[in-house]
């Protein structure tokens, strides 16, 4: 099977971000990771390699720093990846993402194209369907297991509320992949070794902008929620804190 | 005519309870815009839940039916739905973000070339102007985003964004017009089964009085005993965020969140939980929120009515002696 993977490089869990003057996008200036159902996306279709043969392709959109996320990817077993590089795929709707994506492999021919179900930074939970119809694909979201069968796949799709539904799907098709479908795998040196000396093809803005239009969606400005309820901060040292919450939970809240 | 279109959502012929919050909010910006307020249900021998709709503060709901579109599949919905709004054009289409919502509507939108503004938590009117407020970075930051298109604009609004008790009724019932939709040969190619619950869920969180749940900030396994001694102490259940559960570092069926269980106890005292939005739908309507987290930053501390910025290692075993000391 030829897989393609869609990753994306986002701001580290927990570091701490800062708006920029304008308003309108964090300050760029922060660590970042692999979007983490992403990572769990790359080790699924390198599963399916290893189970049916094949091919792992992964493909991201963004400035020079986001290689970072397809070097991870050609150590963990890749082979060979697609840079969508500029700074201006940082702002683009998840539409335009989709189009961008869909013009850089408009040559290639893969059985199945997975993204992780959203991005931490944005959190259309989009971009994967709108590829799928973009290609004309079938496709299938919040996906916890794959199974390939004789025509086609049958996939495992969460549901709210821990109920679930097998899906029998034709192939091509796009999946959106959960965090936790499978165990992420490390890197191994031979596989950072290797990396180096697999290939890696760069598609500039300019190859692509004829595909792409204007953004749908404008982001008129970016801040810090208005809190909603009035948070009583508790401080002190951890003994005089937890004299404190007990003093609360019992006269206040009641619980104990 | 500007016309506001809920789709309700219907999962096997019954209502899903969360369409009324997006009701709610079609209402309050029909009322904010005077644009026509309609709804829409979308399935095969729906016909009661358009009855259901029409008693509410609308002008027309459409019973848009097609043998088809049972059971839910996202070709046969967004095909569907395509050929009815080019006949009744909306210029804003408004869902509940479910699931199933995610799963049809960017295939929707893409197909009519305009876009779906997703997740919305707020709506205002400004100068001629829609703002969606919308979360980003995990809930840490918030932005006010608008349609910048000419088409019809999707929007589909988080759970408990509005209030479903808001809805506002009618002294008569609005008209229900049946829309029979042709679904060709062909236009569904998934082939879903029966939507089933894994293991029997053991652990009902819903009736709890108080949980005591865990995030990513426990670090370790064997660092959940401290939290079930806490748990223990205070006479509560423990609970978890989903990346602890992903580790099988407690079971699935005691997850919190848009996946797991939706609860609202009268103390939820989260340990080393960030509060991404996927966690907050499943516990935001909790009596009492305390939060110990050592991210300043947080957002769990935007919902929290007690915080605690710090180690839960240092502050944890301290807490557990004095509960225990006050219940002596």
């Amino acid at each position: 099977m030829k897989i393609l993977v869609c990753m994306k490089q986002v701001p580290q869990k927990d570091a701490p971000l800062k708006l920029n003057e304008a308003g309108t996008w964090i300050r760029e200036d922060v660590s970042y990771e692999v979007n983490e159902p992403d990572a769990f996306a790359l080790e699924e279709a390198l599963r399916q390699k290893e189970k049916h043969t094949g091919e792992v392709v992964v493909i991201t959109a963004g400035p020079t720093r986001a290689m970072q996320v397809l070097r991870e990817a050609l150590a963990k077993g890749a082979d060979r990846a697609i840079h969508l590089e500029d700074d201006a795929f940082v702002g683009l709707d998840a539409y335009n993402t989709a189009r961008a994506i869909a013009a850089a492999i408009q040559d290639e021919k893969f059985d199945l194209i997975f993204t992780g179900l959203q991005s931490d930074d944005y959190g259309y939970a989009q971009t994967g369907v709108i590829l799928a119809q973009i290609l004309g694909l079938p496709h299938a979201t919040i996906i916890m297991q794959i199974e390939k069968k004789d025509a086609g796949i049958r996939v495992k799709r969460e549901l709210e509320a821990g109920f679930f539904q097998f899906v029998d799907m034709p192939l091509p098709a796009v999946l959106t992949i959960q965090s936790g479908i499978n165990k992420l795998r490390y890197a191994t040196l031979i596989g950072i070794k290797q990396a180096k000396n697999k290939p890696l093809r760069k598609v500039t803005l300019a190859e692509v902008q004829s595909a792409m239009g204007a953004n749908l969606q404008k982001i008129e400005k970016l801040y810090v929620p208005q809190k909603s309820k009035n948070t009583e901060f508790l401080e002190g040292t951890p003994a005089e804190v937890a004299k404190k919450l007990v003093e609360k939970l019992k006269n206040e809240l009641r619980v104990i | 005519m500007d016309t506001i279109l809920v789709v309700v959502e219907q999962r096997e012929r019954k209502l899903n309870r969360v369409s009324w919050e997006t009701l709610a909010a079609g209402q309050s910006i029909a009322a904010q815009t005077g644009w026509t307020l309609e709804a829409a249900v979308v399935g095969s021998g729906v016909a009661a839940i358009a009855g259901e709709v029409a008693a509410k503060k609308l002008a027309r709901v459409y019973d848009v039916e097609s043998a088809r579109l049972e059971p839910y599949t996202p070709d046969a919905f967004s095909h569907a739905l395509q050929g009815f709004l080019a006949k009744h054009p909306a210029k804003l289409v408004l869902m509940p973000h479910t699931y199933q919502v995610r799963d049809f509507v960017p295939k929707l939108a893409t197909a009519m070339q305009t876009t779906a503004i997703s997740d919305v938590i707020g709506v205002r009117y400004e100068g001629g102007k829609l703002l969606f407020t919308r979360q980003m970075f995990q809930g840490k930051f918030v932005a006010d985003v608008s349609f910048a298109g000419s088409g019809s604009c999707f929007v589909t609004f988080q759970n408990g964004s509005f209030r479903a008790d808001k809805v506002e009724g009618a002294a008569a019932a609005a008209p229900v017009e049946t829309v029979n939709v042709e679904v060709p040969d062909g236009v569904v190619r998934n082939k879903p089964e029966e939507v089933f619950k894994e293991a029997k869920q053991a652990v009902d969180l819903t009736q709890a009085e108080i949980i005591v749940s865990v995030g990513r900030g426990i670090k370790e396994q064997k660092n959940i005993d401290l939290a079930k001694q806490l748990a223990d102490a205070l006479g509560g259940e423990l609970a978890a965020s989903r990346p602890i559960c992903d580790n099988g570092w407690l079971p699935m069926d005691r997850q919190i969140g848009s996946s797991g269980q939706t609860v609202a106890p009268k103390l939820y005292l989260a340990l080393g939980i960030s509060g991404a939005i996927q966690h907050i739908v499943g516990m935001k309507g909790s009596r009492s929120i305390v939060a110990i987290n050592k991210d300043s930053e947080a957002p769990i501390f935007e919902i929290a009515d007690l915080a605690v910025v710090g180690n839960l290692f240092d502050i944890v075993p301290p807490l557990i002696e004095e509960i225990k000391k006050a219940k002596t």
